[in-house]
């Protein structure tokens, strides 16, 4: 007789966490902005570093995106009017999400991180990859994303010219 | 031919300016600048803030060669070309650190920070003729700073920097003069690229009339945001021609400014910080200078291609062009070195920079889409050959005119033509060409 290995609620944990980021980059793919900007918690923050200094904090280095709640709802309302030229018509992007591990648990709120490439085609296509860094909080059988962060592993911007999606 | 006759036409007598879009896709006119400008002008390299300590360095791409721009060990700052004097690799291949000693990963070949040649292994293999003395690093021809800023120049014969900078550096010194205690980058550097001419972007950053349309969605954040209150600033302000190619336009400061003008955006407990700073320096610099730094907006064009923006934040951009359809950019913050890390005042500066600036910026992304397409529409320019730079010709001009353009375009033009830089235009540059003054019901049907 052979019995099923234990499933632990850190793998149950871990699965939730990961059908939450799918979930939320098949918005982003679909340009679902609204939907997508419900999900965050109203003292939220979105930052993305300088790629010449990943590990860059807002307060102290020069980022490419540091966003507060009001931001990322005022970039998706720039985002979804026809006068965001370099995304207008919207670029295709499609967003793979792996290597989901959680760092941390603490009551409702978990730590995790995940490794992404987003692909964005408009005349070409280019590749962001790097490292997502989460903190979500507990919202019923699902989350809201309190600190959003993406690291890119790209030494520059140069071959993508600009960061005018959302990664 | 010449370029001032045949590839850019600048008619005085009927306030029309020109410029053919070969300029733009030529890869003859290209090389050719690079001969003629990169070769010869002074380059933006750094400044003093980013290699603070002897050994510091960074390594960065100016007009095409490999540099190293380093403090040395004995505190002298420095510049290098980035290849080993015995076969050409790579000397540094980081982008920035500190170190005492460069060696190559090829041969060993080591050289100290002030460039001597210290190790050749297997020295016994070298003959007595070999002198030691004749491979260390080589330096650029010249290098100069200006308060902190440090240029490079491939040509030993080239004017000193402060003269060549001419009516520049009053406007530099507007911007350097909001410190007490100096200026410094902000680390961290947006490094983006655009693939198009190096020359659109040069046009792009120092252009107001662009900005009610290409900015659009800008323009409406800073309104939900409470800002944007002086609603005619843009359409004020002036352009000049600083000499030497140089030039600036310069406007009312149209939304928020950390150094000085509080708007919403900054929030209600910052705005008394903010009104003393502003009140500080119109004690130190007087009524007119205080309020000409702290509450004005301006781009500065230093040529060939340096951009200093002086707007939301203050901006040091350097372009660097890449191939004739393409350049690259980096850009940095500068602060007062008084904005500590950490304090409110620095994250203030910060955030206000990238509400307009870089790459994932809310204005940036779109300038970059706007020169792109104009690049793509350029592979018409044999039926469609001339772009128009024409506005404010007839009139002193204004922040939502061309002069500032037309200036850059003048001194590219006479440069090219092997001659040097033009006279300064002063005053309105073609008068005989004034549009007589519209009824209002007129005015608004010409808008």
């Amino acid at each position: 007789m052979t019995t099923a290995p234990a499933v632990t609620d850190r793998h149950v944990l871990r699965l939730d966490v990961e059908e939450f980021l799918y979930e939320e980059a098949a918005l982003l793919d679909a340009w679902r902005l609204d939907d997508w900007l419900a999900l965050f918690t109203a003292d939220a923050r979105y930052e993305v570093p300088s790629t010449d200094v990943p590990g860059g904090e807002p307060a102290t280095a020069l980022m490419l995106v540091s966003d507060t709640r009001s931001m990322i709802a005022a970039r998706v309302k720039r985002l979804n009017s026809r006068k965001a030229h370099r995304e207008f018509p919207w670029s295709r992007t499609r967003r793979i999400i792996g290597n989901v591990r959680i760092l941390a648990q603490e009551g409702d709120d978990v730590e995790a991180v995940a490794n992404f490439a987003v692909y964005r085609s408009r005349r070409e296509v280019s590749v962001y990859m790097g490292q997502y860094r989460y903190r979500l909080v507990r919202d019923g059988d699902s989350f809201r994303i309190r600190f959003r962060r993406a690291e890119l592993d790209v030494e520059t911007l140069d071959p993508h010219g600009t960061l005018s999606i959302i990664l | 031919m010449g370029y001032r006759d045949e590839l850019i036409v600048d008619d005085r007598q009927n306030g029309i300016f020109r410029v053919n879009r070969t300029l733009m896709t030529s890869p003859d006119v290209y090389e050719l600048e690079r001969a003629t400008l990169f070769d010869h002008y002074w380059l933006y390299v750094g400044h003093d803030s980013e290699i603070p300590r002897p050994g510091d360095f960074v390594r960065r791409g100016v007009g095409g060669r490999p540099l190293i721009f380093l403090r040395d060990s004995a505190g002298t700052v420095r510049m290098h070309f980035n290849t080993c004097t015995h076969r050409g690799a790579t000397l540094c291949r980081e982008d920035s650190g500190n170190t005492r000693l460069f060696q190559c990963f090829y041969h060993a070949w080591s050289f100290d920070t002030a460039g001597k040649l210290v190790v050749t292994p297997g020295a016994d293999g070298y003959s007595s003729g070999f002198d030691r003395g004749r491979y260390n690093l080589v330096a650029p021809a010249r290098m100069d700073s200006y308060r902190g800023l440090w240029f490079v120049n491939y040509d030993a014969q080239a004017p000193d920097l402060r003269d060549y900078l001419a009516g520049a550096a009053e406007y530099l010194d507007l911007v350097l003069d909001q410190a007490q205690d100096g200026m410094r980058i902000v680390k961290g550097a947006h490094l983006y690229s655009v693939k198009a001419n190096w020359k659109l972007m040069v046009e792009n950053s120092i252009d107001g009339y662009h900005a009610p349309t290409v900015h659009a969605t800008y323009v409406d954040f800073v309104k939900d945001s409470g800002g944007g209150q002086r609603k005619t600033a843009l359409a004020s302000g002036s352009a000049t021609d600083l000499g030497n190619g140089h030039a600036v336009l310069e406007s009312p400061a149209a939304w928020a400014r950390p150094i000085a003008y509080w708007e919403p955006f900054f929030g209600e407990d910052a705005r008394e910080e903010i009104e003393q700073k502003l009140a500080r320096l119109i004690d130190t610099h007087g009524e007119e200078r205080g309020r000409r730094m702290a509450d004005t907006f301006r781009n500065l064009l230093i040529f060939p291609n340096l951009i200093i923006n002086d707007v939301a934040a203050i901006t040091v951009r350097r372009i660097e062009p890449t191939a004739v359809d393409r350049h690259s950019l980096q850009a940095w913050a500068l602060a007062p070195a008084e904005e500590l890390e950490g304090s409110a005042a620095l994250q203030r500066r910060l955030d206000s920079f990238l509400t307009f600036l870089g790459p994932g910026g809310f204005a940036s992304p779109d300038d970059v889409e706007a020169l792109e397409s104009c690049q793509q529409g350029f592979a018409a320019a044999r039926e469609v050959q001339w772009s128009d730079i024409s506005r404010g010709m007839a009139r002193m001009p204004n922040s939502q005119d061309e002069l500032q353009i037309r200036t850059f375009w003048r001194a590219y033009g006479s440069l090219m033509d092997g001659a040097g830089f033009p006279e300064r235009v002063a005053g309105i540059e073609s008068p005989a060409a004034a549009v007589p003054d519209k009824t209002p019901a007129e005015a608004g049907v010409a808008r």
